[in-house]
């Protein structure tokens, strides 16, 4: 993958600052592939923003080179880069037409009337929208312009196409909806796309890769699966899913395992070594919620807790415990009828030294 | 629980018709919306519907010499022109009784109105009031009143005179509107052309809406560039250029108008720094003031805030993101301003044109002072009949056709861009 001969779409020690003090986005190298759903996902002011709008033409590098298609495209005009792209507030021009929107970029590139015509009408089957043609924006609903904006960064079959947060203005049900939809569309027609968001389960649910931004670094760059399961540092353990985290101090290293002396002398933790290369070395180490039984037959690594409460939620209890000095230890238990304790009580709680990942602190 | 579905009347729980519920429930908040906008109603109908219901009426209204002459005009109506060249002996007489009896006040405002009609009028009534109050002193009463007022003077046997009243003995005259033209009735009662040297009304009303039309284009032309700035600088620069654009509206209009006299003046500034650069001769100075390039240039620096601030208005809500959206569709940076950018500002052309165009087309003390001769507007008119000729009538006609004129613009532009379309803010 890092040929870029190889990659579509390729950055290059991309360095980006606004004010030549502060650094907005680090060194960052990033491949993508034909066909593939990347998507950018960190807090706000992580850089994400910032390097979709370099690709679209409207920031420059402070330094390095994106290419595109192996050809650098720093010195082409955002207008002749041929990348669709879906606005966060959509950028639909209120005084054209939804069927005048989908044309405007037909236009542009002098494309006769009947051929606009026609890709219009079959960009709006696509987004099932193919009666609204005559309507303006204003008389659309929310969900509806959002789908318009996708037909037009589509509808002149653009190399690539970049979404800024495009869900964002979206209610949770619609939001879900548009999700599937965006990626069905993309499984049809195999475009490339480059995704942003500040939304986790978003990511998950659409991508094939999702690159994890912090603080201008990329942190990670997966797969969701191994983004949720192997996070590589506390960041991505954090931001994604739910977390539970315990620190220590690493004690001994064993190949690819290591024990961990807990803070305050609760005990010894073995785990894997992630994100810690020597021993005495202070580490977190983060436990998914759904990967602690409760009264372990035989377990390795076993604590007790208190129950600090518990949340009903129908098809799981959500318990928050106190292990080993932290009392937002998250406990996922099954509703499978037979779970009896109470606020208060103390229970036995196991997991797999595989589950348990020593990563930064 | 079931549900009644019925094409009857909807009722409340308590069985009272809804609609009638509704208003009872909307009554209290109408009455009292009411009181809270009826000071504002009050203050429209005293300082705008009256007045200008009023000028209306005195544009056309020619009452007076009514009064003062009641059965005069009322015997005149009654002559047949074609049988007799002069009226009958009952139009001599009731004038002779009129002239004799009337207020002297009232008959000196006549006499300016009869004069409008034919000049010559006044001198006329004035020597024969003389001889017929002597008449009327000795105690005598004519044989025939005819005979005698001719006998006062000759013209009273003249038919051009007695044709003039035509104009005169209806109540309602458009003779105001026809001057206001540069026209006029002639003996005949029909409708001229004035004589030449007092032709003025059609020419000044072609400048003023050429120098309207100018001033609206240039304020837009300058304008839109600094309302875009305004719009998308960062905002402390911005800050600082909206309070140059408002710096204007706190200085004294008559101080910025003359600053211009000092600086367009032959040996004003301009001309002295063209001078001094050797750009121009020392007896080549240009005549920049006193003239329509005068009240062309002080007009649009002075109306040009009316035209930024609504621009600035619409400018500043259009998302940065539609310049970019357009780009990214592939429209060069010209094309997305044209197609895209420029579409959206339309409102506060629009409003910002109105309004200009409503402001220069009434402008008055500017062209006033930097006007001169050749750069006068309609507002000169009137103001000039309004204090020195007293003809209110003339006043109230000029100033209903620029209502007119508006009003016409005003439908026109709702025609053209849909008067939903003005956005001020």
């Amino acid at each position: 993958m890092n040929d870029s001969s190889q990659s579509f779409v390729k950055f290059e020690k991309i360095d980006k600052s606004y004010d030549g003090e502060v650094l907005v986005v680090k060194n960052l190298n990033l491949d993508i592939a034909k066909g593939e759903f990347v998507t950018m996902l960190g807090p706000s002011g992580s850089g994400k923003t910032t390097t979709l709008m370099m690709l679209a033409g409207f920031e420059t590098p402070t330094n390095g080179e994106i290419f595109l298609d192996t050809k650098p495209i720093s010195k082409i005009p955002p207008y002749e880069r041929e990348i669709g792209m879906v606005f966060q507030n959509y950028a639909l021009f209120p005084h054209m037409t939804v069927q005048e929107n989908l044309a405007f970029p037909l236009e542009v590139r002098k494309i006769s009337k009947s051929e606009t015509q026609e890709k219009v009408q079959k960009a709006l089957d696509m987004v099932e929208l193919g009666n609204f043609g005559t309507r303006f924006p204003a008389q659309l609903s929310g969900g509806q312009q959002q789908r318009v904006a996708l037909a037009r960064a589509l509808v002149f079959e653009p190399r690539l196409v970049l979404m800024d947060e495009p869900l964002g203005a979206l209610d949770k049900n619609l939001r879900e909806q548009m999700q599937y939809e965006i990626k069905h569309i993309h499984d049809r027609i195999g475009i490339t796309v480059v995704y942003v968001t500040h939304d986790q389960s978003e990511a998950l649910t659409m991508s094939n890769r999702i690159a994890v931004f912090n603080d201008g670094v990329v942190q990670q760059l997966s797969t969701p699966d191994i983004l949720y399961e192997k996070p590589e540092n506390s960041f991505v353990a954090k931001f994604i899913g739910e977390n539970n985290t315990l620190n220590g101090v690493v004690k001994e290293i064993n190949g690819s395992t290591c024990e961990v002396d807990l803070d305050n002398n609760f005990g010894t933790v073995k785990a894997l070594k992630v994100n810690v290369s020597e021993v005495g070395e202070k580490t977190q180490l983060s436990i998914r919620p759904e990967r602690v039984s409760i009264e372990p037959n035989n377990s390795l690594n076993t604590f007790t807790g208190k129950i600090e409460e518990l949340i009903y939620l129908g098809d799981h209890i959500r318990a928050r415990l106190d292990v080993c000095g932290n009392n937002e230890f998250i406990v996922k238990v099954p509703n499978e009828g037979s779970f009896s304790h109470k606020e208060g009580d103390t229970l036995n709680l196991g997991w797999d030294s595989d589950d348990v990942r020593a990563l930064d602190i | 629980m079931e549900v009644i579905i019925s094409t009857a009347e909807l009722l409340t729980t308590d069985g009272i018709p809804l609609k009638q519920s509704l208003k009872k429930a909307e009554r209290r908040n109408k009455i009292r919306a009411f009181f809270l906008v009826f000071p504002l109603l009050l203050f429209i109908v005293v300082t705008f519907v009256i007045p200008i219901g009023d000028m209306l009426m005195r544009s056309v209204d020619d009452s007076q010499i009514n009064t003062v002459f009641p059965n005069t005009f009322e015997e005149y109506k009654k002559w047949d022109k074609g049988e007799d060249d002069l009226p009958p002996e009952e139009v001599y007489k009731n004038l002779f009784l009129e002239l004799a009896n009337g207020d002297k006040r009232q008959i000196g405002k006549a006499l300016t109105r009869m004069n409008y009609a034919k000049s010559g009028w006044k001198s006329l009534i004035k020597k024969t009031s003389r001889e017929i109050k002597k008449i009327v002193k000795k105690g005598e009463e004519p044989v025939s009143y005819k005979d005698t007022m001719i006998e006062i003077n000759k013209f009273w046997a003249d038919p051009t005179y007695w044709y003039s009243f035509n104009q005169m003995v209806n109540e309602r005259s458009s003779i105001y509107y026809w001057n206001a033209l540069d026209r006029t009735y002639n003996e005949e009662g029909d409708v001229i052309l004035q004589d030449e040297n007092r032709r003025m009304y059609i020419k000044t009303w072609i400048r003023t809406l050429k120098v309207s039309v100018y001033v609206t284009f240039f304020c837009l032309i300058l304008g839109f560039p600094v309302a875009h700035l305004l719009a998308n600088l960062p905002l402390r620069y911005s800050n600082l250029l909206m309070i140059f654009v408002l710096l204007p509206f706190w200085t004294s209009l008559l101080v910025r108008t003359t600053a211009w006299i000092v600086m367009l003046q032959q040996n004003g500034v301009i001309n002295g720094v063209l001078v001094w650069l050797g750009i121009l001769s020392d007896d080549g100075r240009i005549q920049m003031v006193y003239n329509e390039t005068g009240t062309l240039i002080a007009m649009t620096q002075i109306l040009l805030p009316f035209m930024i601030l609504p621009l600035y208005s619409v400018m500043r809500v259009i998302p940065k993101s539609h310049m970019r959206a357009a780009q990214n569709l592939g429209a060069k940076p010209a094309m997305a301003f044209w197609r895209v950018y420029l579409p959206q500002t339309i409102p506060g052309m629009s409003a910002g044109g109105l309004l200009v165009f409503v402001l220069a087309i009434g402008y008055f003390i500017t062209p006033e002072l930097v006007g001169g001769k050749d750069g006068q507007l309609i507002g000169h008119w009137i103001a000039y009949h309004l204090k020195t000729t007293l003809n209110w009538g003339l006043c109230a006609a000029l100033g209903s056709i620029l209502l007119f004129v508006m009003l016409i613009f005003y439908w026109l532009y709702n025609k053209i861009v849909g008067i939903d379309n003005i956005k001020l803010g």
